[in-house]
Protein backbone atom coordinates (compact mmCIF):
# COMPACT_ATOMS: atom_id res chain seq x y z
CA UNK A 1 0.00 0.00 0.00
CA UNK A 2 1.69 3.38 -0.74
CA UNK A 3 -0.22 6.79 -0.64
CA UNK A 4 0.39 9.84 -2.98
CA UNK A 5 3.43 12.01 -1.95
CA UNK A 6 3.40 15.89 -2.34
CA UNK A 7 6.20 17.06 -4.14
CA UNK A 8 7.39 21.18 -4.21
CA UNK A 9 10.29 23.06 -5.87
CA UNK A 10 12.75 21.86 -3.52
CA UNK A 11 12.17 18.06 -4.23
CA UNK A 12 11.26 17.85 -7.77
CA UNK A 13 14.16 16.87 -8.76
CA UNK A 14 14.83 14.43 -6.90
CA UNK A 15 11.36 13.02 -6.16
CA UNK A 16 10.10 13.05 -10.14
CA UNK A 17 12.82 14.18 -12.41
CA UNK A 18 15.63 11.38 -11.10
CA UNK A 19 12.93 8.90 -9.91
CA UNK A 20 14.02 4.95 -10.84
CA UNK A 21 10.36 4.68 -11.43
CA UNK A 22 8.06 6.73 -13.33
CA UNK A 23 6.04 9.27 -11.59
CA UNK A 24 2.38 10.43 -12.65
CA UNK A 25 2.35 14.26 -10.79
CA UNK A 26 -1.16 15.66 -10.66
CA UNK A 27 -0.65 19.63 -11.12
CA UNK A 28 -3.88 20.78 -9.05
CA UNK A 29 -5.33 23.27 -6.93
CA UNK A 30 -8.05 23.81 -3.86
CA UNK A 31 -10.36 26.09 -6.02
CA UNK A 32 -10.73 23.23 -8.44
CA UNK A 33 -13.57 21.02 -8.48
CA UNK A 34 -12.62 18.85 -11.38
CA UNK A 35 -9.01 18.39 -9.09
CA UNK A 36 -11.03 18.04 -6.05
CA UNK A 37 -13.21 14.81 -7.59
CA UNK A 38 -10.17 12.63 -9.46
CA UNK A 39 -7.63 13.21 -6.07
CA UNK A 40 -9.87 9.62 -4.41
CA UNK A 41 -9.11 8.37 -7.75
CA UNK A 42 -5.27 8.83 -7.41
CA UNK A 43 -5.49 7.59 -4.01
CA UNK A 44 -6.68 4.34 -5.28
CA UNK A 45 -4.12 4.90 -7.98
CA UNK A 46 -1.35 4.68 -5.51
CA UNK A 47 -2.87 2.32 -3.25
CA UNK A 48 -3.08 -0.42 -5.77
CA UNK A 49 -0.12 0.46 -8.15
CA UNK A 50 2.33 2.09 -6.60
CA UNK A 51 4.83 -0.53 -6.58
CA UNK A 52 5.13 0.37 -10.62
CA UNK A 53 4.39 3.48 -10.18
CA UNK A 54 4.88 6.85 -8.04
CA UNK A 55 1.57 9.34 -8.18
CA UNK A 56 2.83 12.82 -6.83
CA UNK A 57 0.72 15.89 -6.22
CA UNK A 58 2.35 19.50 -7.05
CA UNK A 59 -0.04 22.03 -5.84
CA UNK A 60 0.10 24.86 -8.71
CA UNK A 61 -0.72 27.39 -5.97
CA UNK A 62 2.28 27.44 -4.08
CA UNK A 63 4.45 25.95 -6.69
CA UNK A 64 3.60 28.28 -9.46
CA UNK A 65 6.72 28.59 -10.90
CA UNK A 66 7.15 24.63 -12.28
CA UNK A 67 3.49 25.08 -13.35
CA UNK A 68 4.92 27.68 -15.69
CA UNK A 69 7.49 25.72 -16.66
CA UNK A 70 5.91 22.82 -17.72
CA UNK A 71 2.89 25.80 -19.67
CA UNK A 72 0.13 24.05 -16.83
CA UNK A 73 -3.07 25.98 -18.35
CA UNK A 74 -5.70 24.02 -17.79
CA UNK A 75 -6.05 21.59 -14.50
CA UNK A 76 -6.04 18.98 -13.26
CA UNK A 77 -3.25 18.48 -15.58
CA UNK A 78 -1.26 15.11 -15.11
CA UNK A 79 2.49 14.63 -16.65
CA UNK A 80 3.99 11.24 -16.43
CA UNK A 81 7.48 11.63 -16.26
CA UNK A 82 9.80 8.60 -16.98
CA UNK A 83 13.47 9.24 -16.81
CA UNK A 84 12.78 12.90 -16.11
CA UNK A 85 11.04 13.52 -19.71
CA UNK A 86 7.54 14.39 -19.93
CA UNK A 87 5.92 11.15 -21.82
CA UNK A 88 1.89 11.48 -21.86
CA UNK A 89 0.05 14.63 -20.86
CA UNK A 90 -3.68 13.79 -19.36
CA UNK A 91 -5.83 17.03 -19.04
CA UNK A 92 -8.73 17.24 -17.68
CA UNK A 93 -10.81 14.88 -14.84
CA UNK A 94 -10.91 11.17 -15.89
CA UNK A 95 -13.22 8.36 -14.56
CA UNK A 96 -10.61 5.35 -12.96
CA UNK A 97 -10.76 2.59 -15.92
CA UNK A 98 -9.88 5.96 -18.14
CA UNK A 99 -6.84 7.16 -16.52
CA UNK A 100 -5.91 3.15 -16.15
CA UNK A 101 -6.07 3.40 -19.83
CA UNK A 102 -3.82 6.25 -20.72
CA UNK A 103 -1.28 4.43 -17.86
CA UNK A 104 -1.23 0.97 -20.00
CA UNK A 105 2.20 -0.02 -19.98
CA UNK A 106 3.28 1.86 -17.09
CA UNK A 107 1.49 -0.17 -14.77
CA UNK B 1 -16.59 -9.73 -14.46
CA UNK B 2 -19.78 -8.33 -13.53
CA UNK B 3 -21.26 -8.78 -9.99
CA UNK B 4 -24.97 -7.90 -9.09
CA UNK B 5 -25.41 -4.92 -6.00
CA UNK B 6 -27.55 -8.21 -4.40
CA UNK B 7 -30.05 -9.97 -5.70
CA UNK B 8 -32.45 -7.39 -4.78
CA UNK B 9 -34.51 -5.40 -7.42
CA UNK B 10 -34.70 -1.96 -6.46
CA UNK B 11 -37.26 0.49 -6.17
CA UNK B 12 -35.89 3.36 -8.27
CA UNK B 13 -31.81 4.11 -9.16
CA UNK B 14 -31.03 7.61 -10.06
CA UNK B 15 -28.45 8.35 -12.84
CA UNK B 16 -26.36 11.67 -12.00
CA UNK B 17 -25.72 14.08 -9.43
CA UNK B 18 -26.87 18.08 -10.05
CA UNK B 19 -29.55 20.02 -8.80
CA UNK B 20 -31.81 17.22 -10.52
CA UNK B 21 -30.60 13.79 -9.28
CA UNK B 22 -30.06 15.38 -6.11
CA UNK B 23 -33.50 16.56 -5.78
CA UNK B 24 -35.14 13.66 -7.40
CA UNK B 25 -32.82 11.59 -4.31
CA UNK B 26 -34.61 14.00 -1.63
CA UNK B 27 -38.24 13.26 -2.91
CA UNK B 28 -37.75 9.46 -3.78
CA UNK B 29 -36.03 8.77 -0.24
CA UNK B 30 -38.65 10.51 1.41
CA UNK B 31 -41.21 8.48 -0.18
CA UNK B 32 -39.03 5.32 1.59
CA UNK B 33 -38.49 3.95 -2.15
CA UNK B 34 -34.87 3.39 -0.80
CA UNK B 35 -33.23 5.17 -3.88
CA UNK B 36 -29.49 4.29 -5.41
CA UNK B 37 -27.94 7.15 -6.66
CA UNK B 38 -24.80 7.11 -9.14
CA UNK B 39 -23.28 10.50 -9.42
CA UNK B 40 -20.61 10.09 -11.42
CA UNK B 41 -16.51 9.68 -10.42
CA UNK B 42 -15.59 13.06 -11.60
CA UNK B 43 -18.74 14.91 -12.50
CA UNK B 44 -20.68 14.08 -9.33
CA UNK B 45 -22.83 17.78 -8.24
CA UNK B 46 -22.98 18.51 -11.93
CA UNK B 47 -22.53 21.80 -13.78
CA UNK B 48 -22.42 23.60 -10.56
CA UNK B 49 -19.25 22.37 -9.20
CA UNK B 50 -17.15 24.34 -11.99
CA UNK B 51 -19.14 27.59 -10.81
CA UNK B 52 -18.53 30.55 -8.35
CA UNK B 53 -20.93 31.87 -6.92
CA UNK B 54 -25.10 31.49 -7.59
CA UNK B 55 -27.20 34.72 -6.87
CA UNK B 56 -30.83 33.46 -8.13
CA UNK B 57 -31.53 30.27 -6.41
CA UNK B 58 -34.17 31.13 -4.13
CA UNK B 59 -33.39 31.23 -0.43
CA UNK B 60 -30.52 32.22 -0.55
CA UNK B 61 -30.61 35.72 0.08
CA UNK B 62 -26.64 36.34 -0.53
CA UNK B 63 -25.78 34.22 -2.86
CA UNK B 64 -24.35 30.46 -2.60
CA UNK B 65 -21.56 29.24 -4.47
CA UNK B 66 -22.39 26.55 -6.32
CA UNK B 67 -20.30 23.30 -4.84
CA UNK B 68 -21.58 24.46 -1.39
CA UNK B 69 -25.06 24.36 -2.95
CA UNK B 70 -24.70 20.70 -4.22
CA UNK B 71 -22.90 19.67 -1.13
CA UNK B 72 -25.92 20.75 1.04
CA UNK B 73 -28.05 18.93 -1.40
CA UNK B 74 -25.61 15.97 -1.37
CA UNK B 75 -26.54 15.94 2.16
CA UNK B 76 -30.02 15.98 2.24
CA UNK B 77 -30.87 13.20 0.25
CA UNK B 78 -28.09 11.42 2.42
CA UNK B 79 -30.15 12.00 5.48
CA UNK B 80 -33.46 10.32 4.13
CA UNK B 81 -31.17 7.05 3.02
CA UNK B 82 -30.58 7.87 -0.33
CA UNK B 83 -27.63 5.54 -0.85
CA UNK B 84 -25.37 7.89 -3.37
CA UNK B 85 -22.37 5.51 -5.53
CA UNK B 86 -19.10 7.78 -7.06
CA UNK B 87 -19.38 6.22 -9.69
CA UNK B 88 -20.12 6.02 -13.32
CA UNK B 89 -22.79 4.55 -15.17
CA UNK B 90 -21.23 3.02 -18.27
CA UNK B 91 -23.77 0.81 -19.72
CA UNK B 92 -27.88 0.75 -19.55
CA UNK B 93 -30.64 -1.64 -20.53
CA UNK B 94 -34.16 0.44 -19.97
CA UNK B 95 -36.24 -2.44 -21.59
CA UNK B 96 -38.40 -4.42 -20.11
CA UNK B 97 -39.98 -4.42 -16.39
CA UNK B 98 -36.92 -4.70 -14.57
CA UNK B 99 -34.11 -1.96 -15.73
CA UNK B 100 -30.28 -2.58 -15.08
CA UNK B 101 -27.76 -0.02 -15.61
CA UNK B 102 -23.99 -1.25 -15.05
CA UNK B 103 -21.18 0.80 -13.78
CA UNK B 104 -17.84 1.42 -13.90
CA UNK B 105 -16.94 -0.88 -11.76
CA UNK B 106 -18.64 -3.86 -13.54
CA UNK B 107 -21.62 -3.91 -10.40
CA UNK B 108 -25.21 -4.57 -11.89
CA UNK B 109 -28.21 -2.65 -10.23
CA UNK B 110 -31.66 -4.14 -11.30
CA UNK B 111 -34.65 -1.79 -10.55
CA UNK B 112 -38.28 -1.43 -11.36
CA UNK B 113 -37.83 2.13 -12.68
CA UNK B 114 -34.90 4.45 -13.30
CA UNK B 115 -34.46 8.41 -13.58
CA UNK B 116 -32.37 9.41 -16.12
CA UNK B 117 -30.71 13.19 -14.74
CA UNK B 118 -27.08 13.11 -16.55
CA UNK B 119 -27.31 16.67 -17.04
CA UNK B 120 -24.99 18.13 -19.81
CA UNK B 121 -21.84 18.67 -21.48
CA UNK B 122 -19.95 21.50 -22.36
CA UNK B 123 -20.45 22.76 -26.19
CA UNK B 124 -17.30 22.71 -28.53
CA UNK B 125 -17.03 25.23 -31.21
CA UNK B 126 -16.64 22.43 -33.42
CA UNK B 127 -12.89 23.55 -34.56
CA UNK B 128 -9.93 21.01 -35.36
CA UNK B 129 -7.55 23.21 -33.33
CA UNK B 130 -9.52 24.01 -30.52
CA UNK B 131 -9.44 20.02 -29.61
CA UNK B 132 -5.72 19.72 -30.40
CA UNK B 133 -4.88 22.96 -28.18
CA UNK B 134 -7.38 21.86 -25.45
CA UNK B 135 -6.02 22.19 -22.31
CA UNK B 136 -3.16 24.45 -23.93
CA UNK B 137 -4.95 27.84 -23.72
CA UNK B 138 -8.55 26.39 -24.45
CA UNK B 139 -10.57 26.27 -21.56
CA UNK B 140 -14.13 25.16 -20.81
CA UNK B 141 -13.34 26.18 -16.79
CA UNK B 142 -12.71 29.86 -15.83
CA UNK B 143 -12.72 28.46 -12.11
CA UNK B 144 -10.21 25.89 -12.93
CA UNK B 145 -7.92 27.63 -15.22
CA UNK B 146 -8.80 31.55 -14.72
CA UNK B 147 -5.36 31.92 -12.48
CA UNK B 148 -3.01 30.65 -14.89
CA UNK B 149 -3.84 33.49 -17.25
CA UNK B 150 -2.78 36.35 -14.76
CA UNK B 151 -2.16 40.15 -16.66
CA UNK B 152 -2.70 38.30 -20.08
CA UNK B 153 -5.38 39.25 -22.59
CA UNK B 154 -7.88 36.20 -23.36
CA UNK B 155 -11.12 36.37 -25.13
CA UNK B 156 -14.48 34.11 -23.75
CA UNK B 157 -17.01 33.37 -26.30
CA UNK B 158 -20.52 33.56 -25.88
CA UNK B 159 -23.23 35.69 -25.24
CA UNK B 160 -25.32 33.88 -22.06
CA UNK B 161 -25.10 34.10 -18.02
CA UNK B 162 -22.68 31.83 -18.46
CA UNK B 163 -20.43 33.52 -20.68
CA UNK B 164 -21.05 37.16 -18.61
CA UNK B 165 -20.48 35.27 -15.61
CA UNK B 166 -16.78 33.62 -16.77
CA UNK B 167 -15.82 36.89 -18.41
CA UNK B 168 -16.56 38.50 -15.19
CA UNK B 169 -14.78 36.29 -13.09
CA UNK B 170 -11.25 36.00 -15.12
CA UNK B 171 -11.01 39.56 -14.95
CA UNK B 172 -9.81 39.20 -11.79
CA UNK B 173 -6.69 37.79 -13.47
CA UNK B 174 -6.29 38.88 -17.40
CA UNK B 175 -5.33 42.23 -18.18
CA UNK B 176 -7.81 42.28 -20.50
CA UNK B 177 -10.84 39.96 -21.36
CA UNK B 178 -12.52 40.34 -25.05
CA UNK B 179 -16.03 38.98 -25.42
CA UNK B 180 -17.08 37.54 -28.56
CA UNK B 181 -20.73 36.84 -29.37
CA UNK B 182 -21.99 36.05 -32.48
CA UNK B 183 -24.81 38.92 -32.55
CA UNK B 184 -25.16 42.24 -31.59
CA UNK B 185 -27.19 41.79 -28.18
CA UNK B 186 -26.14 39.09 -25.46
CA UNK B 187 -28.70 36.45 -24.15
CA UNK B 188 -27.87 36.88 -20.53
CA UNK B 189 -30.02 38.72 -18.25
CA UNK B 190 -29.68 42.52 -17.58
CA UNK B 191 -28.26 42.23 -14.67
CA UNK B 192 -25.61 40.09 -16.52
CA UNK B 193 -25.44 42.14 -19.08
CA UNK B 194 -25.00 45.44 -17.23
CA UNK B 195 -21.94 43.86 -15.39
CA UNK B 196 -20.04 43.02 -18.79
CA UNK B 197 -20.73 47.08 -19.89
CA UNK B 198 -19.58 48.18 -16.31
CA UNK B 199 -16.75 46.04 -16.25
CA UNK B 200 -13.22 48.26 -17.56
CA UNK B 201 -11.24 45.19 -18.23
CA UNK B 202 -14.61 43.89 -20.55
CA UNK B 203 -14.44 44.24 -24.10
CA UNK B 204 -17.10 42.95 -26.13
CA UNK B 205 -16.97 42.62 -29.76
CA UNK B 206 -20.19 42.25 -31.60
CA UNK B 207 -21.41 39.98 -34.78
CA UNK B 208 -18.09 37.84 -34.62
CA UNK B 209 -17.35 34.03 -34.47
CA UNK B 210 -14.40 32.17 -34.07
CA UNK B 211 -13.19 30.36 -37.21
CA UNK B 212 -9.65 29.37 -35.78
CA UNK B 213 -7.66 29.05 -32.79
CA UNK B 214 -3.80 29.58 -33.77
CA UNK B 215 -0.54 28.81 -32.50
CA UNK B 216 1.82 25.73 -32.88
CA UNK B 217 1.79 24.01 -28.63
CA UNK B 218 -0.13 27.01 -26.88
CA UNK B 219 -2.65 29.04 -28.09
CA UNK B 220 -1.42 32.62 -29.46
CA UNK B 221 -4.18 34.20 -31.19
CA UNK B 222 -7.45 33.76 -33.11
CA UNK B 223 -8.88 33.65 -36.25
CA UNK B 224 -12.36 35.78 -36.42
CA UNK B 225 -15.35 36.22 -38.57
CA UNK B 226 -17.90 39.30 -38.70
CA UNK B 227 -21.40 37.66 -39.48
CA UNK B 228 -22.36 40.52 -41.31
CA UNK B 229 -19.42 41.79 -43.24
CA UNK B 230 -17.66 38.67 -43.46
CA UNK B 231 -14.47 40.80 -43.10
CA UNK B 232 -11.98 38.24 -40.92
CA UNK B 233 -9.57 39.49 -38.60
CA UNK B 234 -6.82 37.77 -36.03
CA UNK B 235 -6.58 38.66 -32.53
CA UNK B 236 -3.86 38.11 -30.24
CA UNK B 237 -4.96 36.36 -27.30
CA UNK B 238 -3.08 33.28 -24.87
CA UNK B 239 -6.51 31.99 -24.10
CA UNK B 240 -9.93 30.80 -25.01
CA UNK B 241 -12.91 30.40 -22.78
CA UNK B 242 -15.62 28.81 -24.58
CA UNK B 243 -19.28 29.52 -23.33
CA UNK B 244 -21.31 28.59 -26.04
CA UNK B 245 -23.69 26.02 -24.25
CA UNK B 246 -24.21 22.94 -23.68
CA UNK B 247 -25.18 19.40 -25.44
CA UNK B 248 -27.15 16.75 -23.56
CA UNK B 249 -25.19 13.80 -22.47
CA UNK B 250 -28.04 11.37 -23.56
CA UNK B 251 -25.30 8.42 -25.53
CA UNK B 252 -26.15 6.25 -22.80
CA UNK B 253 -29.54 6.05 -23.95
CA UNK B 254 -29.52 6.59 -27.73
CA UNK B 255 -31.69 4.03 -29.63
CA UNK B 256 -33.43 2.91 -26.18
CA UNK B 257 -35.79 5.83 -25.58
CA UNK B 258 -37.11 8.72 -27.85
CA UNK B 259 -34.71 12.07 -28.23
CA UNK B 260 -35.35 14.75 -30.05
CA UNK B 261 -33.33 16.23 -33.19
CA UNK B 262 -31.17 17.83 -30.76
CA UNK B 263 -30.51 14.60 -28.45
CA UNK B 264 -32.30 15.49 -25.59
CA UNK B 265 -35.06 13.28 -24.28
CA UNK B 266 -38.22 13.19 -25.00
CA UNK B 267 -40.97 13.86 -22.28
CA UNK B 268 -44.22 13.54 -22.26
CA UNK B 269 -46.34 16.84 -21.67
CA UNK B 270 -45.53 18.34 -18.08
CA UNK B 271 -44.69 15.49 -17.08
CA UNK B 272 -40.97 13.39 -17.08
CA UNK B 273 -42.37 9.89 -18.54
CA UNK B 274 -39.83 9.13 -21.40
CA UNK B 275 -41.68 6.68 -24.25
CA UNK B 276 -40.45 3.72 -21.75
CA UNK B 277 -42.61 3.20 -19.05
CA UNK B 278 -40.80 3.41 -15.83
CA UNK B 279 -38.15 5.50 -17.37
CA UNK B 280 -38.05 9.48 -16.31
CA UNK B 281 -35.94 11.95 -17.25
CA UNK B 282 -34.84 15.24 -15.64
CA UNK B 283 -33.07 18.59 -15.67
CA UNK B 284 -30.20 19.32 -18.54
CA UNK B 285 -31.20 16.08 -20.37
CA UNK B 286 -34.33 17.27 -21.44
CA UNK B 287 -34.44 20.74 -21.24
CA UNK B 288 -33.18 23.27 -23.97
CA UNK B 289 -34.72 26.21 -22.75
CA UNK B 290 -34.48 27.15 -18.68
CA UNK B 291 -31.68 25.23 -18.02
CA UNK B 292 -31.39 26.72 -14.61
CA UNK B 293 -30.62 25.44 -11.00
CA UNK B 294 -33.89 25.51 -9.86
CA UNK B 295 -35.87 24.45 -12.94
CA UNK B 296 -33.11 21.51 -12.92
CA UNK B 297 -34.29 20.83 -9.43
CA UNK B 298 -38.07 21.28 -9.91
CA UNK B 299 -37.79 18.71 -12.77
CA UNK B 300 -36.37 16.47 -10.50
CA UNK B 301 -38.66 16.52 -8.11
CA UNK B 302 -41.35 15.82 -10.56
CA UNK B 303 -39.50 12.95 -11.72
CA UNK B 304 -39.54 10.99 -8.27
CA UNK B 305 -43.04 12.38 -8.03
CA UNK B 306 -43.42 10.34 -11.72
CA UNK B 307 -41.94 7.08 -10.92
CA UNK B 308 -43.44 7.02 -7.20
CA UNK B 309 -46.48 7.34 -8.78
CA UNK B 310 -46.11 4.84 -11.67
CA UNK B 311 -44.55 2.43 -8.78
CA UNK B 312 -47.64 2.28 -6.84
CA UNK B 313 -49.71 1.05 -9.28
Amino acid sequence: MSATIKVTAADFDQLVLKSSKPVLVDFWAEWCGPCRAIAPILDDLAAEHGDKITIAKLNTDEESAIAIKYGVTSIPMLNLYVNGEVVKTIIGAKPKPALLKELEGFI
Amino acid sequence: MSTDIGDVVREVVVVGSGPAGYTAAIYAARADLKPVVYEGSVTAGGALMNTTEVENFPGFVDGVMGPDLMDSMRKQAKRFGAELITDDIVAMDLTGDIKSVTDGSGNVVRAKSVILAMGSAYREIGLENEKRLSGRGVSWCATCDGFFFRDQVIAVVGGGDSAIEEANFLTKFASKVILIHRRDSLRASKIMQERAFNNPKIELLWNTEVIDVLGADKVEGLKLRNTITGEESASAVTGLFVAIGHIPRSELVVGQISLDNEGYVSVEGRSTRTNIAGVFACGDLVDHTYQQAITAAGSGCQAAIDAEKFLSH
